[in-house]
């Protein structure tokens, strides 16, 4: 992909905007459509369009594969993190009201950082695969 | 306080320990969290099964959202039968499971092997606590998935094969499942179970809940490996590491069974089920034919676990005789032999896990002499196949015996000949064995004496007693059996 100048320069032009569109999209999903799905998947495509552009490699450098497997698992153990919060706090588990003084002001916290965990997992989910297929050449074994 | 959480407990815990053995990438750090998981996983679940006994049905609001808004987690004399069982399992085939994964699976491996089986354990403790049926799916999906890694985590390649075919037949159950789900309720407005029970007596004479009750009960014979929805059984069962056969074998098929006795006989009700549909009918056939033609399938088999996959098939056949016969010593008799087959299936797995680790194998033909080598294992390999078959003094003989009671009860001679003939077919399987490790002489070449290692025989003959004192002891499984009966039943007259 070295000669492809204008492709190199618009990619790097275009991921900062991919990137921060998908934090909109986790932070507005409060609000209107959207959320940590749609929003891990945004991240997610912003590397893959990187990998895409610059080589697997490159890509492998910035996100390693380490990074996306210990992220498949934090996402998980931040949504049910806070449910355990709930459970400390004396509610129920999965209890947001009782996470802030406000009930309403706690569920509002409680799922925001649900969907920080759910953002997490589905990005490295989606990283993952990604690797896994781009991985793969016809001399790879197995 | 601790105590008000321990339906919560008993699924969170397991749901977090699988990614904490993730981020610890170890596969003895794995080993040991799923271990002490599934302990505590069986001592939440005593506790509960107890106080089910002393205060009677424990609802749990998860986020504090009452039910039937939110999801409840609800825990009675059935379920909580089951969520012993299953824990129980886990924590009797966990310690065994270190010595024979590190044998049979590569070692990078493990810590994701040991977080599939934790998740495993998750979804399917959540699939029986939970009183929401689309929670279910939830954990159903949980457990499936988990599981097909697991298959798929098998010595040879021809355990991916399984695990893809196990994966299509799933889902393809899971997704039939679903779309029952939906269309009850569309017809209720609620999903959550002992509200939808409520609520389905106004509507229960319209297609689309007959359409829910079809698709439900296909979606989970596809799960419950009901004849002939079995065909992904033997090969999921041969292909994939011994310790998860065993835990497996155990488990998952008879929690999809739990879900459907719910079913049948929570939502539906015998009122709507009997009468014009003939569903239990049907269900009696295919349990008859599944008791007869898998049996006599096991009897050819080359390969050990292949057989004990076949012999499985069958004993499902026992369950849902049990089921459809729908009278208290039937609906007894069907929720005991989960525990009992449960138990019996389990020990017969974790010693031909033993001889996979000595031997190499588990082809029949190669275990000529096996008694010589390994007296332990064979011995306790013929007790449990006793139990298997139905022996007096035995768990296995327990659950036929009341299965019998059932069919006389409702005049069902046939079905009484059904039981005896695939007994016989099961003292003949578990025979091919017995001539080969017993009468057959060693090869020339082979070793004197070679056990199973201490950590895999102990686990695995401590399962074998269970089978000799569930035989005799009955009040926890027949008890807890009989509890779980009357819940169901009770509900509907």
């Amino acid at each position: 992909m070295r000669d492809f100048f204008v492709l190199r320069v618009i990619a790097k032009l275009l991921i900062p905007f991919m990137l921060l569109f998908a934090l909109y999209v986790q932070f507005h999903g409060d609000f209107g459509p959207g959320g940590g799905f749609q929003a891990g998947v945004m991240c997610a495509a912003a590397v893959i369009f990187y990998a895409l552009i610059f080589g697997l490699p490159a890509a492998r450098a910035l996100v390693p594969d380490a990074v996306v497997e210990s992220m498949l698992a934090v996402g998980v153990l931040i949504y049910a993190g806070v449910g355990v919060a709930g459970l400390l706090l004396g509610g129920n588990f999965l209890d947001y009201f009782v996470l802030a003084a406000d009930p309403v002001a706690g569920q509002h916290r409680g799922i925001f950082l649900v969907e920080v965990g759910v953002l997490v997992t589905v990005s490295a989910v989606m990283l993952k695969i990604f690797y896994m297929f781009a991985g793969r050449s016809r001399n790879t074994p197995d | 306080m601790i105590l008000d959480h321990l339906p919560a407990l008993q699924v969170v815990v397991p749901l977090m320990a699988a990614p904490l053995i993730v981020l610890l990438r170890s596969g003895r750090a794995g080993w040991l969290i799923a271990t002490l998981v599934s302990w505590f996983a069986l001592a939440v679940a005593v506790m509960l099964f107890m106080r089910v006994q002393s205060v009677g049905v424990i609802s749990y609001a998860i986020g504090n959202w009452p039910p039937p808004w939110g999801i409840e987690y609800r825990v009675d004399a059935l379920n909580a039968f089951v969520l012993v069982l299953v824990s129980l399992i886990a924590s009797v085939v966990l310690p065994y499971a270190r010595t024979s994964i590190a044998a049979e699976v590569p070692a990078d491996r493990h810590y994701l092997l040991y977080s599939m089986f934790v998740l495993c354990l998750c979804g399917l403790l959540g699939m029986a606590i939970t009183g929401d049926v689309f929670n279910i799916f939830v954990f159903l999906e949980i457990s499936s998935l988990s599981g097909y890694v697991l298959i798929g985590l098998g010595r040879d390649r021809r355990a991916l094969h399984s695990a893809f075919q196990y994966l299509i037949m799933g889902t393809i159950g899971a997704t039939f499942y679903i779309i029952g789900v939906g269309l009850l309720y569309l017809m209720t407005g609620t999903l959550n179970l002992a509200d939808m029970t409520v609520r389905l007596a106004a509507v229960e004479e319209t297609r689309p809940v007959r359409a829910a009750l079809a698709f439900i009960t296909v979606g989970l014979s596809l799960k419950i490996a009901l004849f002939p929805l079995h065909v992904w059984l033997p090969g999921a069962y041969a292909g994939a590491p011994s310790a998860v056969v065993a835990f497996m074998a155990g488990t998952a098929t008879k929690v999809s069974v739990y879900v459907m006795l719910r079913f049948v006989f929570g939502i539906f009700g015998v009122r709507l089920v009997l009468p014009d549909l003939h569903l239990l009918d049907m269900l009696m056939i295919f349990s008859a034919a599944a008791m007869i033609t898998a049996s006599l399938t096991a009897l050819f088999q080359k390969d050990l676990k292949r057989l004990l996959a076949y012999s499985s098939v069958a004993q499902i056949g026992y369950i849902t005789l049990g089921l459809s016969l729908a009278n208290n010593d039937g609906v007894t008799a069907s929720v005991a032999h989960l525990f009992n087959h449960g138990i019996t299936k389990a020990a017969l797995f974790m010693l031909v896990g033993g001889i996979v680790l000595r031997v190499g194998t588990c082809q029949v033909d190669a275990l000529a002499g096996l008694a010589r080598r390994m007296p332990v294992t064979c011995f306790g390999i013929v007790i449990a196949g006793l139990s298997l078959v139905g022996v007096p003094g035995t768990a296995g003989f327990i659950t036929k015996w009341h299965l019998v009671l059932a069919a006389l009860q409702d005049g069902q001679w046939w079905v009484v000949a059904v039981v005896g003939a695939s007994s016989l077919l099961a003292a003949a399987y578990v025979w091919r064995f017995v001539e080969v490790a017993y009468m057959q002489p060693a090869p020339a070449d082979a070793v004197t004496r070679s056990e199973a290692p201490l950590q895999m025989l102990v686990p695995a003959c401590a399962m074998v007693a269970a089978c000799i004192y569930f035989g005799f002891e009955t009040s926890f499984s027949l008890g807890g059996a009989r509890d779980a009966a009357a819940v169901l039943l009770g509900g509907l007259r």
